[in-house]
Parts: C-alpha cells; structure tokens; sequence
C-alpha cells in the first residue's frame, strides 16, 4: 500500500486508501418540474467543484441504481452513460446498478475502485424525480395494478397477489415484530420522525419544516400499521453527488479529505424481504457488523449519524445494529429525544432525514455526513468539531454503510 | 370476505404450479429435497443445505402461526381495496419456512403474532388458487 499509516493487517481495510473530497446537491423539493439529467448536472458539477477539480480530474463514475430499470415512476433519474455523455467525461472505469449492497454500495464500488487503482476521482451520484413522475404526489406502489393481463414474476409473485405492493408493507411487518419482541412502541418510534422534523427546521433545503409534535404524529392517518404518514420518508425530486478520491490524489483538493476509515456490504443472511432470518434486525445486521469488523474504532467514537429513514424503524434498526444501543433496545434509546438531538450522545439525521428533508435515497444522508464533519452545517451544526460519521443506506435485504474519518 | 376483491396475479410456471395450482386438490405445496428433507422457498433447482438436485413439490399440512402482521391502509392497487391483513406465517413442518399471505376470516384486533393459522384457498381464473390463512381453532 502507499499509504503508510494504516493500523490494520494490510490489504484487510483498502477502502482507507480512499477518501470523500467533494459533495453537490442540485435543488430538492415536490414536483420541481425539472429534468433530472439537469438536476444531476447541477449536483455533479457542485461535487467536482467542491472538491476543487474540474471534469477533466473525473476518470470514474459509479450511480445506484443506474438508468434502464424497472420500478416506481420517477425510482431513477440518470445512469452512467447519461452522465458521462452530459459531461463528455472520459472514463477509466464506471459502475452503475441495482444490486448493491443498498444505496451506497454506488459509493462503496468507487472506495474498492480507487483503492485498486482502477480509478482516482470517482463522481457518485443518484438522482430521484418520484415527486414529479409520480404527479399526484402520493407514494407509489410497486408493480402497479393494470389490466387483468399483468402477471407478477419473481420476488413480487409471492407479495403482490397480497396487497403487499410496497416495502412499507414489508418494513411495517418487520417494525411488529420487533414491537413484538422487545415491547417497542408508537410513541418510541415516534421520535425518529419527531427528531427528524425539529432538524429540517433548521435546514433550509428540507421539504417539511413546520413544527411536529407527538400529537400531530399519533393523530396521523395510518399506512401500514404501526406506520403513520409521518413514519414514511417524502418523494422528492432531488440529485445528490459526490466525489471518492484515492488518498494520494485527495491530498491535492480544496478541503480536508474524509478518509474511508471502514465500510459494510455484507449480507450474511437470506437476501429476501420475507425469509431472512431475523426481521427485527433486517441485512443491515450483517453490513454494519462487517463494518466494526474493519476499524479499531467504536460505536462511542463516532460523533454524528446519518441512517437510512426511508421508514422510521429502518433508523432505529441501523441505530441498534451498529452498536449505538443493543439489541431491541432502540426503542427505550430514543425515547424522549434526547440521545439523538443535535446536542445528544448521538445526533441523528441532522438534516431533517429522508421523512422531512426527502427521499434522496440514501446519498442525501452520506452528503449530510460530509457537510456535518467539514462543519458547514449551519444552523444545524453538531457541536465540538465532529471527527467521525457514519452514513448508512437501506432497510429490508439491502444494507450498506461508511465510517468517515477527518483526520486533520 | 364474502366476495372476491380484485387481485394481482402470480405467472405460473413450471417452477411454481406445483404453489399456484396445489389449491386445487386442497394442498399446500413446496418443493422438497428428497435426499434430505429440508422444504426450500421460493423454489429452487438446487437443495440449500445438500446440494442435491433431487427436489419434488409435496404437500405440507397447511398449519402455520403468525410470524408477524400489518393491518393495511393505503390503497397500494386499485380494485384491492384496504383495510386488509397481511402476514408472514411460519410453516408448521420446518424452522424459517414462511409465507407473505392474508390472514381472513378474523378481525385486526383479534390477530396476535404466534397465533395458530391454517391454509385456505381462494380460486382464481386460470387454475390459480391463492393460498390464505384463516385462525385455527385447534
């Protein structure tokens, strides 16, 4: 390695040649009308920008979950070919799909990417326009009702028949059963929206800033129960960017590298929504087990969390999988609030989350996490110079997530 | 239920008539390895545990508990019209084995996870019977 300073067994931990040297966000927000390939444009150009480069540096590009795939209208706003094409970028080695480990298994590719040499500055991007293509602003089932001549295959055979049409269904069932389990409440769960709406009051981008109590979360119209309205995440139109550069080229950009310091992608168990063998932890069990794995860090190390909320639950399974509370214990953890404030032991989706800042698919939340440790959080600032993040995506048998060190 | 709603269908192929069609003779069906036993879903050429590639669909008893349950809302498909129970139930004969389906013939309220469960089939066009589990007063 031509890294020196690694502490750990050499070729055990590769992604610590890589750092995060940039990030971009276009415009986010409902029905925005606009072009995603020029909403991507405008999150990727602040990226390479940001980081002080210029598109000539860029010589990869990596995107989740690519262009060309089915899913919920508005699900994918641009793939690689689109980007490169856009920017006449030219390339060394780029990488767009869906089956990831989550969202930013995108970024977890350009960490393996730059760390083997394959590539030096990787723009990472994924852009959504749900709100726009979905119109009505109502979130999307999956596999839409048509004429009786549609037929459901694979996965969804054995969902869609049920009404099961939407991973709130699936994720609500894996929230009962932790319920179930450990004596979790509503009103314990609660707090992840709570939190998550006091934060985007203080973030200018977010989609939901007007005040949320208890009251108004209780009193919200069910989905899927134990989900209210306030427990899924907001369809947005939005594309986040950012740039993963190999250690010795991110010495020469504009600001302080985010080292790498460890990532999760494993999945151990069942890669099914309905098999996997515990349903209180979900896959993200396995990647953030994988992640502790890595680094001689803790959980007590890290100073600020950005966790996937695509539905509130999801959080609080990321929070007791990677060790910032036990097992079934999240509940009692969150309680109150105050353990996940901006000023608590952990603070927690600091930008208001996907369930008040939008659905920007896990890369708004690693955006977060670079924002909060170069400390240009603003208003909503962590305070005392945050050192160590975690930025984590996906809930169900997607899970993958990044431990951020800024070492100056 | 007294009518049938609307429902999305599975397309049936020979690796799933032996599931979709099992209605019809009233069995729940899975396929089985038949070197050692073990019952593998979604199916699968290949046996999970031994490798073997001697697998065939037998009928299981139909008895299950409720592993975990949604009472859903949202109108996700129009013409399947909410309020409905969906569940995940394990299957009586095998650890891990389980199904997403609809719990019927019972209230929300009434639902609690580890609750006895049995198959019922709700016939469809096209030789397809979708399996559902109704409480099992056993």
């Amino acid at each position: 390695m031509s890294d020196g300073d690694s502490t750990l067994a050499e070729g055990k931990n590769l992604e610590r040649q890589a750092a995060i040297t940039g990030i971009g966000q276009s415009a986010v927000g409902r029905r925005l009308n606009a072009d995603p390939l020029a909403l991507t444009a405008d999150a990727c150009l602040e990226a390479i920008a940001d980081a002080g480069l210029s598109r000539t540096d860029i010589d990869g590009v990596s995107t989740y979950p690519g262009a060309g795939i089915s899913g919920a209208p508005g699900f994918t706003g641009a793939g690689t070919s689109d980007v490169q094409d856009m920017l006449r970028l030219k390339l060394n080695w780029f990488c767009g799909g869906p089956e990831l480990p989550g969202q930013l298994g995108a970024v977890i590719n350009a960490c393996a990417a730059v760390a083997t040499g394959l590539a030096r500055h990787v723009l990472c991007f994924r852009t959504v326009w749900e709100s726009t293509a979905q119109g009505t602003g109502r979130r999307a089932g999956i596999g839409t009702a048509g004429s009786g001549r549609f037929r459901a295959s694979g996965f969804m055979q054995w969902t869609l028949p049920y009404g099961a049409a939407s991973a709130a269904v699936w994720i609500a069932m894996m929230a009962r059963r932790h319920f179930h389990e450990f004596g979790t409440t509503r009103e314990q769960m609660a707090q992840i929206a709570l939190n998550a709406r006091r934060n985007a009051g203080l973030n200018p981008k977010a989609i939901y800033r007007e005040p949320m109590d208890l009251d108004d979360y209780m009193a919200a119209r069910m989905i899927s129960e134990p989900f209210c309205l306030y427990d899924c995440d907001a369809p947005v139109d939005g594309s986040t960017a950012v740039i993963v550069s190999a250690v010795d080229a991110a010495r020469d950009c504009r600001r302080p590298m985010l080292r790498v310091e460890a990532v999760g992608s494993a999945l151990r168990g069942r890669p099914s929504w309905d098999q996997f063998d515990d349903l209180t932890t979900m896959a993200l069990r396995d990647a953030a087990s994988m992640l502790w794995e890595r680094t001689d860090f803790s959980p007590a190390d890290v100073d600020v969390a950005e966790l996937y909320d695509g539905f509130s639950f999801i959080a609080m399974a990321w929070l007791e999988a990677l060790g910032f509370c036990g097992k079934g214990e999240s509940g009692p953890f969150i309680e109150g609030g105050e353990a996940i404030a901006l000023d608590g032991e952990i603070p927690l989706n600091t930008h208001g989350g996907q369930l008040s800042a939008g659905r920007l698919h896990g890369f708004g939340l690693l955006h977060e996490a670079a924002l909060q440790l170069w400390e240009a959080g603003g208003a909503r600032q962590v305070p005392g110079q945050p050192r160590l993040a975690v930025a984590a995506a996906g809930g169900g048998p997607l899970g993958g997530c990044l431990l951020l060190h800024r070492e100056d | 239920m007294t009518e049938k709603p609307f429902r999305l269908l599975p397309d049936v192929g020979s690796d799933n008539e032996h599931f979709w069609h099992g209605g019809a003779d009233g069995e729940l069906r899975f396929v089985r390895c038949q070197d050692c036993q073990v019952y593998v879903h979604p199916p699968s050429p290949v046996c999970p545990d031994c490798l073997s590639r001697n697998l065939r669909p037998e009928a299981v008893s139909g008895r299950a508990r409720v592993h975990t349950y949604t009472l859903n809302h949202h109108p996700w498909i129009p013409g399947f019209e909410p309020p409905y129970l969906v569940a995940i139930v394990d299957i009586e004969e095998q650890e891990g084995l389980r199904l997403t389906t609809n719990l019927v013939g019972c209230e929300a309220e009434d639902v609690e996870i580890g609750m006895p469960v049995k198959v019922c089939f709700e016939e469809r066009e096209e030789g397809i019977f979708i399996p559902l589990f109704e409480p099992d007063d056993r």
